[in-house]
């Protein structure tokens, strides 16, 4: 127990300076992905769905993607893991992470550069760097899939409204034999930019549920 | 006949002077309803500005008297003009000070060059005063802002509108900051600015030694309050960042709790004498009760205000009344338990937009809009002159140690208390305040008549020195609204603080506004964490399952947030097109000539057995088509609106919406067809016996069923009912590219014949009807003999 302490420390300070978290909050996070995966070493998809609240929401298919996709984990090569180590999992929450008080502009806009593409890659599900309007239309389905009485006309329409609205945006002048391939990351973020990721993709670290704490070790 | 004056004026004199007698003529006519408005005063007795009703009625008498007198004596003869004015005095009254108001309110907007230095609250206050210092010049006592008449009459009707059109998300998101400031912010300056006064009482060389803590501390609670008018009026112009803006705003709603708590407590404890521990504790208590119970009145009233709204939809022309009435009486109801009527008006107000707007139609809503905007515009202006006119009116004291030390405390704790507060509120903050911000906070802490009305209902009795309070509390307003209101426009370019934002919301932004939501709450799921997102997914969920389905009606509760807003975009759009005169190509933000076929993904190129035609031509068919098309009907089908109650009042807007529709669609299928390659070639008594079997294909008297042959000329994309119809009728007029290039590989067979007979050069209107008046196969069997192919 005293070996692997002092090599647990050393790895949380690892992650700490890579993913900026702080030694607390990640031996929060620590405790809570030994809750998930019930004392396992590694997570995989059930474990996520196992989550009782985390079944009403109507995009929990695409959450619980996000945490295996390996483009979300840094690498380069494109693909989804089945299973995820704790320091993957503190990875991908890290891109929720609030920017601290005293970053630059520069930082800042990074900060929301990593985050746009994170939004990016959870809907650009086949990973070929376009958002395609079947994937587009996927993700408005999704949103309105806890309302029974819409069909799949209305989503229909309001993802080609919205493809169409950014299309006019970015690419402005098309002719009528010119085809829009789908949305690209620089056009995702023009057409975004008003949003302020930065501030509002956020949650905070330091108020977790004691209840998992205490069922964990 | 001044038409006439203007014109030739402008032929004689340069174009400056111009506008100067367009002011004139406005300029005359203030002093005209100025000399109207002291002229009707010279009847008055009274001092005050309520009715002296019974004097008035005492001379009627009087007259009523002699005449009786005089009929024993003599007969008068009948009256034919007779003057009584006592009668209307007070509605003329009432009227002429509501037209002086918005007269003035005009005249400002007509000197744009005034109205953008000087805030609009400083120039009616000055108005005030000049109006004040006329009356006060004939002689006569000008009226005073009584109490009653603003609490109960003119103060409601802002908050109201304030109120109803509270941005909710951004409120409750800054809600922790909000309350910090309304609460701790005004007890602190409350019982700095108090003390302190209180201090420089006690010094010697003043003669204030008669002013004891209490009342001290009464003051500074009541002149420590942010005023929600003039920081409204005030920052209206300005056109801040919403954060900014909320967090000022807010805290001039939300402290009127504190200041109504405070100025009860410390009012009782002057009667009573002496305080204790417990009447500390009953005081913090009786806070609690003051603000939960006006925001629970106003919640209930909000809720009755939805649930009645549900119903009414066969008298859709008093729904605004429910709106006004409900609002009002929760008012009322929370003064009546000396609760906060600003917080019930406010709680009112926020909880009963969501259901009402749902369930309301668009007319109603406008007027609604409007009505508020109207009346709060209407009650803010005579706020600030009567401001103005009680400054001249009200009995003064002048006292200057008291006056500048009010004025410099209140100053210093606003200063202090903000850049306390936010070093605290910052450690809970995702999005910090800067110092900016911070600025901008303090500097925005203006007072207004609340204060001056709060001071005004002080018994003199009690209170031997509330006329060193009016001067004082009169003074800072004075210096808020004149020298805060007018520099923070320039400061606030200075420091160059964000401005509001004005682009429209788009589908993208919502959409994803949206899917953040669920996203962040998702991963605080994920987290095990209860925080904001997902108390905020809880009430969401709560609202959606019971609340919902009772206070709206019909189908519209089913309805999610993202359909309700592309459905508000859409009528949006719809009133432009209308508005531009239902041209030919859709008004748009965007000079772009993307359309929708440019997003449909397109089958892999084939041989293309059509010409291709020339974009100028291309153009021309599209043009004549979408003319000659506008007047047909066909059936809205991508958005599926039954699921939705139609309004019959609106049905102008289901046009629109429909003839919008079948534009977009018919440019698509037009686009779609003059570039998709012809299908197959079938044999010609395949396709003709495959198009005489449906009987609509001819005819377009009305279209209730869409024949649904599949052709396969048109893409998968389009909507599954495929109109015949358009085909034939651009098939119609295809002759006229084909005639440049040769090689059609079908055709149908009356186009050939139209051919024949019209001239090139002849309106293609009539050959288009032509050919859709065809009665059907059977008239066209001559032609049937004739090769298809050429």
């Amino acid at each position: 127990m005293g070996a692997s302490q002092s090599g647990r420390v050393h790895m949380f300070q690892d992650l700490a300076d890579k993913t900026g978290f702080s030694i607390e909050q990640i031996n929060n996070l620590r405790n809570r992905f030994m809750y998930l995966t019930q004392d396992e070493d590694t997570l995989r998809r059930e474990h996520l769905e196992n989550i009782s609240n985390l079944a009403l929401n109507p995009i929990r298919r695409q959450i619980i993607e996000a945490f295996f996709d390996k483009r979300n984990l840094g690498e380069k090569e494109k693909g989804c893991l089945q299973e995820i180590g704790f320091e993957e999992f503190v990875m991908v929450l890290s891109f929720f992470r609030p920017p601290k008080p005293r970053t630059s502009d520069e930082e800042m806009k990074n900060i929301k550069k990593e985050k746009l593409r994170f939004l990016f890659n959870m809907h650009d599900t086949d990973n070929d760097g376009v958002i395609t309007l079947d994937e587009y239309r996927r993700v408005v389905e999704e949103l309105l899939s806890s309302y029974e009485t819409i069909g799949a006309e209305t989503a229909k329409a309001i993802s080609d409204a919205a493809m169409l609205e950014v299309a006019s945006v970015t690419v402005g002048q098309m002719g009528p034999d010119e085809f829009y391939e789908g949305i690209t990351f620089e056009q995702f973020m023009q057409i975004l930019k008003n949003v302020e990721i930065e501030t509002k993709m956020n949650i905070h670290f330091w108020n977790l549920d004691k209840r998992t704490m205490q069922c964990g070790k | 006949m001044i038409q006439e004056l203007t014109s030739r004026l402008k032929l004689n004199f340069p174009a400056q002077i111009i506008p100067r007698y367009s002011c004139f003529r406005r300029g005359s006519m203030f002093i005209l309803v100025l000399g109207l408005l002291v002229g009707s005063l010279m009847p008055l007795g009274g001092a005050s500005g309520s009715p002296g009703s019974g004097t008035g009625q005492d001379e009627c008498k009087k007259n009523n008297g002699d005449e009786k007198n005089g009929n024993k004596t003599t007969k008068k003869s009948f009256p034919v003009l007779s003057l009584n004015y006592e009668n209307v005095r007070l509605p003329f009254e009432i009227s002429l000070w509501v037209l002086l108001a918005s007269l003035m309110k005009l005249g400002f907007h007509l000197m744009p060059r005034l109205s953008s230095i000087v805030p609009e609250s400083c120039l009616l206050i000055v108005v005030g005063l000049l109006v004040g210092g006329l009356i006060k010049l004939v002689g006569k006592a000008p009226p005073v802002l009584e109490s009653n008449i603003f609490f109960f009459y003119l103060l409601p009707p802002i908050i109201l509108d304030a109120g109803y059109f509270l941005p909710i998300r951004q409120f409750t998101e800054n809600l922790g900051t909000i309350l910090m400031f309304a609460v701790v912010g005004t007890l602190w300056n409350a019982f700095f600015v108090g003390g302190l006064l209180y201090g420089v009482c006690q010094l010697e060389g003043t003669n204030l030694a008669g002013v004891n803590l209490l009342s001290c501390l009464l003051f500074g609670s009541v002149i420590s309050a942010v005023d929600p008018v003039a920081v409204l009026a005030v920052f209206e112009e300005i056109h801040i960042n919403e954060l900014l803006h909320i967090l000022v705003f807010g805290e001039s709603l939300l402290n009127d709790a504190v200041t109504v708590v405070l100025y009860h407590l410390f009012e009782e404890f002057t009667n009573a004498g002496t305080i204790t521990v417990t009447d500390g504790f009953l005081g913090i208590v009786c806070f609690l009760v003051v603000s939960l119970g006006g925001i629970v009145v106003g919640a209930i009233y909000g809720i009755l205000a939805a649930f009645t709204s549900r119903f009414t939809s066969h008298t859709r022309v008093i729904e605004p009344l429910f709106i006004f009435v409900y609002s009002y009486m929760a008012y009322l109801s929370a003064e009546v338990f000396h609760l906060s009527g600003i917080m019930a008006l406010i709680a009112c107000g926020a909880v009963m937009r969501p259901y009402v707007e749902a369930n309301i139609s668009h007319k109603s809503h406008t007027t609604i809009k409007y009505f508020l905007k109207m009346w709060s515009s209407v009650s803010d202006t005579l706020i600030f002159i009567f401001l103005g006119v009680s400054t001249v009116a009200g009995p003064h004291e002048w006292n200057w140690i008291f006056v500048v030390a009010t004025l410099v405390f209140c100053l210093v704790a606003r200063v202090l208390g903000v850049i306390g507060l936010t070093f605290v509120i910052n450690k809970f903050r995702i999005v910090k305040l800067t110092s900016k911000d911070q600025f901008i906070i303090a500097y925005g802490g203006l007072r207004g008549a609340i204060a001056f009305s709060l001071v005004y209902l002080l018994n003199p009795k009690h209170f031997p020195m509330r006329n060193m309070f009016l001067t004082a509390i009169i003074t800072v307003i004075f210096f808020t609204v004149f020298v805060q209101g007018m520099t923070i426009r320039p400061l606030v370019d200075l420091l160059a603080v964000k401005k509001k934002q004005e682009t429209k919301r788009s589908i993208n932004e919502e959409i994803h506004t949206q899917f953040l939501d669920h996203l962040l709450t998702g991963i605080e799921d994920i987290c095990g964490h209860y925080g904001h997102h997902h108390w905020k997914d809880k009430l969401n969920r709560f609202n959606k399952k019971y609340v919902k389905k009772c206070l709206i009606a019909g189908e519209r509760s089913k309805e999610p947030q993202l359909i309700a807003f592309y459905h508000k975009m859409e009528m949006k759009q719809a009133i432009e097109l209308v508005e531009s005169g239902g041209g030919s190509k859709l008004p748009s933000a965007m000079p772009s000539t993307v359309s929708m076929q440019n997003i449909q993904p397109k089958k892999p190129p084939q041989d293309r057995a059509l010409p291709q035609l020339s974009k100028a031509r291309e153009e021309e068919i599209r043009k004549i088509l979408r003319t000659n098309l506008q007047r047909t009907r066909q059936r809205l089908r991508s958005y599926n609106r039954h699921t939705l109650i139609a309004d019959p009042f609106e049905d102008g807007l289901d046009e629109i919406l429909i003839k919008r529709k079948k534009m977009k669609e018919l440019e698509k299928k037009m686009n779609n067809y003059l570039t998709v390659p012809a299908p197959p070639a079938d044999s010609p008594s395949v396709a003709r016996a495959r198009l005489a079997s449906d009987p609509q294909a001819w005819g377009l008297k009305s279209v209730t069923e869409i024949p649904t042959i599949k052709v396969e000329l048109v893409s998968p994309q389009n909507p599954e009912s495929v109109k015949v119809v358009d085909e034939f009728s651009k098939k119609g007029s295809q002759p006229k590219g084909s005639e440049e290039e040769g090689g059609l590989t079908m055709r149908v067979p009356s186009s050939e014949k139209q051919r024949k007979d019209k001239t090139p050069d002849e309106e293609p209107q009539p050959r288009f009807m032509r050919c859709l008046s065809d009665p059907g196969p059977a008239a066209e069997d001559e032609d049937e003999d004739e090769p298809f192919l050429p």
